[in-house]
């Protein structure tokens, strides 16, 4: 329960966990940078006014920022999480995450131009294929099928209108 | 009996075949969350929530509170037959369930793990409606400074007390405060952090942080390390229990409830502290301590019992205070929240209702789980054998429609893409997610309380302490606070002493 960070995680990270220290410190500078910026008159109603929490918020971000760089640098590390699924002997694999990331941001290029049930097949088909998958033609089927059911069943089932997209007059 | 009426109304409420049909729903999609590994009961209710807007919140609140208790349940299973536990608090069942199941005993264990929840659900859901009307009618007494300061010690215990690392417990406290301030200020109507982007203005749905943070997070962490070799099931038959295991069962599970319920209804109670003392004490108590370790029925029976029990006492808080203690009950809340209902001790005054068939729902959910667990539980082992591409890829395609249902804009989708690499990166380096969630959910309020209170004092800062409930809790923070620096000078300084205190190295041994 008390200081135990590095829990034997494999994969030695060095000290690439101060970039999250960086993170939150730039975080923090943000926030507070913000609150500055707005004008806030003093007023009877409203004492506390707009900018004490942000103030209050960035100031926490920075002293954790502070706090956790000195954590990682004394040899301090996050345990990274573990799972049913998740295997941690190996480090991260890239070449799974990008092409999901890039499934991922195809849709949302997509989704409005070329409406949901073609962004959404190629965000499961592609993101079924990252993950591993190499039975195109049944994965293929099943994205179609998934994107088509979750279409349909927003429609009638729960009045959302995807958009259509280029597909509007078909479907 | 007012109460009892009370209570009696919200059966009628969720008897009725719509809200009963959402129960059914809601403890098989919970159950089959529960069993499947790499989701929850607090992200399948994250994907939910987009698809509930048109439900209405009774129906809706019963659907999760099945989600809810069905992921215990789930989770049991998995455990008990994967020896992988998904959350920490099913730890303890994996270690005597998974032995018991290794020596052939699966049958029993689920069998004890399932009733001994039902048991621990349906004694801690009693607790729970006559209890919360109690708490209910001291709260509304309560002025803002109260509440202000019961709100920070729920923040400060979900930071500083559960997790490993207290620096990152903050640090996540801090980034969900942080994406709470995000839009306009409704006292004063000043933009905070929107960065001149109009579509900021209105703030960032929660529903869109919790599916990012929850399931693309989550979805995208396992992707990066998912396991390729083949983990084993134990295959299994229908449980049952013979005479003895259940002479030996019951006692633990009776136990158990008493650890797990008042845990669960503290602040910073948990599941986790619970389940270890449950197993400590069964330990110390069992006729046959040698068993331990090796498959014993009594420390599969008492953690089960304590976990769920736990889970109804974290509704105490939920509904009475509008308080959330772990990661589902903040979805829930944010569920709430999502239909214009006002969390805190009114609720059970404006939504009479909705509540009490909340908490009768409860009962027949544990029911129904009973019923749908002890039969079918090979059924759901077969779960876990659904590839894991189509389940992962699965995860993603929900999270993006529900996130894109909210407000139908892509826009939506890129911060859900930001927020979820927020999320991947806090798995990676041990940032705990319950502070940024609950951070997210209680900043807003937080602040209101805070102008409120020092506006009713005339910008006084007397007015933080001006009822002996604040200054009380205010107490408490400083000892929970100071309690770890105290421990560690002790530990230094101190006597030396059995370590006793060590229920992990107990565990273990």
């Amino acid at each position: 329960m008390s200081q135990k960070t590095d829990a034997g995680t494999p994969a030695s990270k060095g000290r690439s966990e101060l970039g999250i220290a960086a993170l939150l410190g730039a975080a923090g500078a943000v926030v507070l940078v913000d609150a500055s910026r707005i004008a806030a008159p003093y007023s009877q109603t409203d004492v506390v006014g707009p900018r004490t929490m942000p103030i209050i918020i960035g100031a926490l971000l920075l002293v954790s920022a502070a706090a956790l760089a000195i954590n990682v640098l004394r040899g301090g590390r996050g345990q990274a999480e573990e799972g049913e699924d998740v295997d941690l002997t190996h480090p991260a694999d890239w070449k799974t995450v990008l092409p999901l990331v890039g499934a991922f941001v195809l849709n949302i290029l997509l989704i409005d131009a070329a409406g949901w049930v073609i962004s959404g097949t190629l965000l499961f088909w592609g993101s079924v294929w990252a993950l591993g998958s190499r039975h195109y033609i049944r994965d293929g089927l099943i994205s179609l099928g998934l994107a088509l059911a979750t279409f349909y069943g927003f429609y009638f089932g729960l009045g959302i209108k995807l958009p259509a997209g280029i597909l509007a007059g078909v479907l | 009996m007012d109460v009892f009426n009370l209570l009696m109304q919200g059966f009628a409420t969720a008897l009725t075949p719509m809200n009963l049909m959402y129960a059914c729903i809601g403890v098989l999609l919970g159950t089959a969350v529960g069993v499947l590994p790499g989701i929850g009961p607090a992200m399948a209710i994250a994907l939910l929530l987009p698809v509930t807007y048109n439900l209405g919140p009774t129906s809706s609140m019963i659907m999760f509170a099945g989600v809810y208790y069905g992921g215990m349940y789930g989770g049991s299973t998995t455990s008990i037959l994967l020896n992988t536990p998904g959350e920490s608090s099913t730890v303890i069942t994996a270690i005597e369930g998974h032995k018991m199941a290794k020596a052939g005993r699966a049958a029993q264990a689920l069998a004890t793990a399932a009733i001994g929840s039902f048991v621990a659900g349906t004694i801690g859901t009693a607790l729970l409606a006559t209890l919360a009307p109690f708490v209910v009618k001291f709260a509304v007494s309560l002025g803002p400074s109260s509440y202000l300061s019961i709100m920070v010690l729920g923040l400060l215990t979900v930071t500083a007390v559960l997790g490993s690392s207290k620096v990152r417990g903050f640090a996540s406290l801090g980034l969900g405060l942080a994406i709470g301030l995000v839009g306009m200020d409704p006292v004063s109507g000043q933009q905070r952090l929107v960065f001149g982007i109009p579509l900021l203005s209105d703030g960032i749905d929660i529903v869109v942080v919790a599916v990012a943070i929850f399931a693309v997070g989550e979805a995208l962490w396992i992707a990066a390390h998912l396991r390729r070799n083949k983990t084993e099931t134990i295959p299994v038959g229908q449980p049952w229990m013979g005479k003895k295991d259940w002479q030996r069962s019951w006692k633990p599970w009776l136990r158990g409830t008493a650890f797990g319920f008042p845990f669960g209804a503290m602040p910073a109670g948990g599941a986790e502290v619970p389940t270890f003392l449950s197993y400590v004490t069964e330990k110390k108590l069992s006729k046959h301590p040698e068993e331990f370790g090796h498959g014993a029925i009594e420390g599969v029976a008492g953690p089960e019992a304590a976990n769920n029990a736990s889970a109804a006492g974290t509704l105490t808080p939920l509904l009475a205070l509008g308080l959330p203690t772990n990661a589902t009950a903040g979805v829930m809340l944010a569920a709430l929240m999502q239909f214009g209902i006002q969390p805190g001790p009114l609720l059970f005054e404006n939504e009479p209702l909705l509540v009490w068939a909340l908490i009768a729902s409860l009962f027949i959910g544990n029911t129904l789980l009973l019923l749908i667990n002890l039969p079918m539980a090979p059924l759901w082992a077969k779960l876990l054998r659904i590839p894991r591409p189509y389940l992962y890829a699965g995860i993603l395609f929900f999270a993006t429609l529900g996130a894109y249902a909210v407000n139908m804009q892509a826009f939506d989708l890129v911060l859900l893409l930001v927020l979820g690499a927020l999320g991947f990166a806090m798995r990676r380096y041990g940032l705990p997610i319950l502070p940024l969630i609950i951070g997210l959910i209680l900043g807003p309020r937080i602040e209101g309380q805070l102008r409120k209170s020092l506006q009713l004092s005339g910008g006084d800062f007397s007015g933080l302490f001006n009822e002996p409930v604040a200054i009380v809790v205010y107490i408490l923070v400083a000892v929970l606070l100071a309690l770890p620096v105290f421990i560690r000078l002790w530990r230094k300084y101190g006597p030396q002493k059995p370590s006793t205190l060590h229920l992990e190295d107990q565990v273990r041994a």
